[in-house]
């Protein structure tokens, strides 16, 4: 028998689980992407050393798990002097590691832009921060943006990880409950769906955001 | 003096040698065509006249001020010098508007009314006012070209570079665009233009300039030149072209 009623006394762990899943996701998918998009320009018109440098990043973190990551961060730096709270550990991990693979993504979108779009804006007197702003993020992001969305999608259903290092997220809530009434199934079951409603919501915000971001895609 | 100057320019791409010494002297106001094989070098001339290239030896003058292809250098040049590509390369995501109000925006820190006024009359002159809230990709080739020159016009350039500006489009739509050039050129624009439009060089061109081998071949009056070529070369490229 299942016996979902079970964890109604628990509701307002879930919801504030939730939020928490919620807040942190938003907060690193920002900062995430800010940090791709930085390196990515970095690794396609930046200098020869800076790019090496970008590339040593990128490869460091797609290449260990996450969560070697995240206890190096949380459990590995204090020794070395940086003693940061759970929340900020998790910020900082899921940030670099949502920034190294989108690194990767967003250069494929910048590597789309022809060269006559980058002399265009040249011989119209542009600089090149002008030039990245105006003329070539806009279509860069249009090439990778569904790539984009399911990198960000995967980082935030990877944070469940974050948990372990107590901070208090959606799956810690669901952790918590079923070690209280022992109602693992129905307890993961509505986390499970509940994760799902997260992904929903995150990819109906991203579409929502690109149709506005790519009104010029519709007059194709 | 004259507008642009060339001089003694030697332009190689590693160890191919592109420009052998070309000497170019041309005054405001002329409409200067460039004509020539494939490969013989019109394009780079072009690109080093408004630095985006490089070149290695001798000198080129636009406006009083000496070009190198330093980046701060080809953006004071854009101030002078326009230039038309042969794809257009109309900013895909902008309306056509906002295509040619950006750079007297961002570069020329206008208000965006004044901007406005500036694209719309830019508009109107290329005959292409009524797209303005446009995107390009809705725009026949012909059409885009126009907002390409209309872009360009709105940073009231003193020369405008134009690299095989109907290369891309179809047959019939080659005359639009002409058709707008030959009433800037009336207006007095300076232009030079690399084309294989022979009649346009003859009718609206004040000189051709023949290039063949990374060299100025043979240049003179148009009616002259183009119906009495004195050098093997030409003769064999006009043969070639008509
Ligand atoms: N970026 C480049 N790198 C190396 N060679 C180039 C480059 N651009 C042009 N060239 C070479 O320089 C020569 C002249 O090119 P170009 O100026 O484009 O000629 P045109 O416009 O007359 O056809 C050609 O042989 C071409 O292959
Ligand atoms: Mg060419």
């Amino acid at each position: 028998m299942l016996y979902f009623s079970d964890l109604l006394p628990y509701s307002d762990l879930f919801f504030s689980g939730l939020m928490t899943t919620v807040e942190l996701t938003i907060l690193t998918t920002f900062l995430g992407i800010a940090l791709g998009t930085s390196c990515a320009t970095i690794k396609q018109y930046g200098h020869h050393l800076a790019k090496r440098l970008v590339t040593t990043y990128v490869e460091l973190i797609r290449n260990t798990p996450f969560i070697v990551q995240l206890f190096f961060i949380f459990f590995g730096l204090p020794s070395i002097g940086f003693k940061l709270s759970p929340w900020e550990a998790s910020v900082i991990a899921l940030t670099i590691n949502l920034g190294a693979y989108s690194t990767e993504i967003i250069r494929a979108g910048l590597n789309n832009i022809g060269k006559g779009q980058i002399e265009a804006a040249k011989v119209l007197g542009l600089n090149f921060r002008q030039m990245l702003v105006h003329v070539i993020f806009i279509p860069a992001f249009e090439k990778i943006y569904p790539a984009l969305t399911s990198q960000c999608v995967i980082v935030m259903l990877g944070s469940a990880v974050i948990s372990q290092i107590s901070v208090e997220d959606l799956t810690y809530a669901a952790n918590l409950v079923q070690s209280r009434n022992f109602r693992a199934f129905e307890s993961y079951f509505v986390t499970a769906f509940l994760y799902l409603g997260l992904s929903v919501l995150l990819r109906f915000a991203f579409n929502l955001l690109g149709k506005r971001l790519f009104a010029f895609r519709e007059a194709r | 003096m004259s507008l642009v100057d060339l001089h003694q320019v030697h332009k190689y791409y590693g160890d191919f040698h592109v420009l052998k010494g070309i000497d170019l002297s041309i005054n405001a106001g002329e409409v200067i065509s460039i004509i020539g094989k494939s490969g013989s070098g019109k394009s780079t001339l072009l690109r080093c006249i408004n630095g985006l290239e490089a070149y290695q030896k001798g000198g080129i003058v636009v406006d009083g001020n000496e070009v190198t292809s330093e980046d701060v250098q080809v953006r004071r040049l854009a101030l002078s010098v326009g230039m038309i590509f042969q794809n257009f390369n109309l900013f895909p995501h902008k309306t056509v508007g906002e295509n040619v109000m950006l750079a007297p925006t961002i570069v020329l820190k206008k208000s965006k009314a004044e901007a406005e006024k500036i694209a719309r009359n830019m508009l109107e002159k290329v005959g292409l006012a009524e797209k303005f809230d446009n995107y390009p990709d809705t725009l026949s080739g012909g059409q885009q070209q126009r907002v390409a020159i209309a872009r360009a016009l709105a940073m009231s350039p003193k020369v405008l570079l134009c690299d095989e500006i109907t290369s891309a489009l179809d047959p019939e739509l080659v005359g639009e665009v002409l058709k707008v050039l030959e009433t800037l050129a009336e207006e007095g624009i300076t232009l030079i233009l690399v084309t294989h439009e022979m009649n346009f060089a003859r009718e609206v061109g004040n000189r051709v300039v023949f290039m063949h081998q990374g060299k100025v071949w043979e240049e003179g009056d148009p009616k002259v030149l183009l119906t009495n070529p004195q050098t093997d070369e030409l003769k064999q490229f006009l043969g070639a072209v008509l």
